[in-house]
């Protein structure tokens, strides 16, 4: 950092960007603690490489690339094997189908629409904290922070055709953790949906 | 034509536009007639967008303070102290 100028430009930036960093290293690691731990080392970085930072308005996605560089490093360095997940297991499961053959709202008309709005913001999380993070990261970078599929392959150091096969067996298993956690949860409550403001 | 077990699993990359485009028109020409993956299509569309705007962006009052003061530090001392 060269100037204070530069230095109180950073501190806005960064401060502004913190939620959303936050959340992306949540979504990634498995702990909260690693997930602040991750946001140190990410503003840190950020801090050292403020300058090369050509366009402000991009502050947020580089912010998010450098995270998500981090945390992939990190991986590495840990040595965590990546659990695969038999995709039998998976692949013929319809989240849509079973609802419609379950249907644990039977007085609803808008069935698909109710199941999802008994999740809160939080149950979502939890969620995709129960996906191996070989097929979580995808789906966290693709569908939460909307980087397009190209972009995802890069930041996970994988080919395109690598990316879309864990995307294509992420959106499996967030589809079949759903349902698993709304049965364990008994999201299907009509209490619960209440409380939930869903009814 | 592609069945609905074919066209179900690539409803997601159909959306994506990530298909070769001989298996984007395959799955196109397939819901043109099928209701039932029409609903397919139309409940993946919602959980792309329920997945965008319902994951917990929290920030819990004690770590932004403590973030916030890592921040600080940083400019204060060129690194945390």
């Amino acid at each position: 950092m060269t100037n204070k100028s530069e230095a109180s430009a950073f501190q806005q930036m960064a401060v502004e960007h913190l939620p959303g960093l936050f959340a992306l290293a949540r979504h990634l690691t498995d702990a909260d603690a690693d997930a602040e731990d991750l946001v140190q080392e990410a503003l840190l970085k950020a801090y050292r490489s403020f300058g090369s930072l050509e366009e402000p308005a991009a502050a947020g996605r580089w912010m998010r690339v450098i995270l998500t560089n981090l945390w992939r490093d990190r991986m590495r360095k840990r040595g965590r094997s990546p659990r695969e997940v038999p995709f039998d297991d998976v692949d013929d499961f319809s989240l849509y189908g079973t609802l419609v053959e379950e249907d644990p709202f039977p007085y609803s008309d808008t069935l698909h629409l109710d199941f999802l709005g008994s999740f809160s913001e939080e149950d979502v999380h939890m969620v995709l904290r129960r996906l191996p993070e070989l097929y979580r990261a995808p789906l966290v970078l693709r569908y939460i922070e909307e980087f397009a599929t190209k972009e995802v392959a890069r930041l996970l150091d994988v080919p395109l055709g690598t990316a879309l096969a864990r995307l294509h067996r992420g959106r499996k298993l967030f589809e079949k953790a759903m349902w698993d956690y709304a049965n364990e949860t008994n999201a299907f409550t009509s209490e619960a949906a209440a409380v939930r403001g869903c009814r | 034509m592609i069945s609905c077990a074919e066209a179900v699993k690539e409803l997601w990359e159909f959306l994506d536009q990530t298909l070769a485009p001989d298996d984007q028109a395959a799955v196109d020409e397939h819901l043109a007639f099928c209701r039932r993956c029409c609903g397919e299509l139309q409940f993946a569309r919602e959980l792309r967008a329920f997945l965008a705007t319902n994951a917990s962006r929290e920030l819990p009052s004690e770590v932004r303070g403590r973030l916030t003061q890592f921040i600080v530090d940083l400019d204060r001392n060129g690194r945390p102290s």
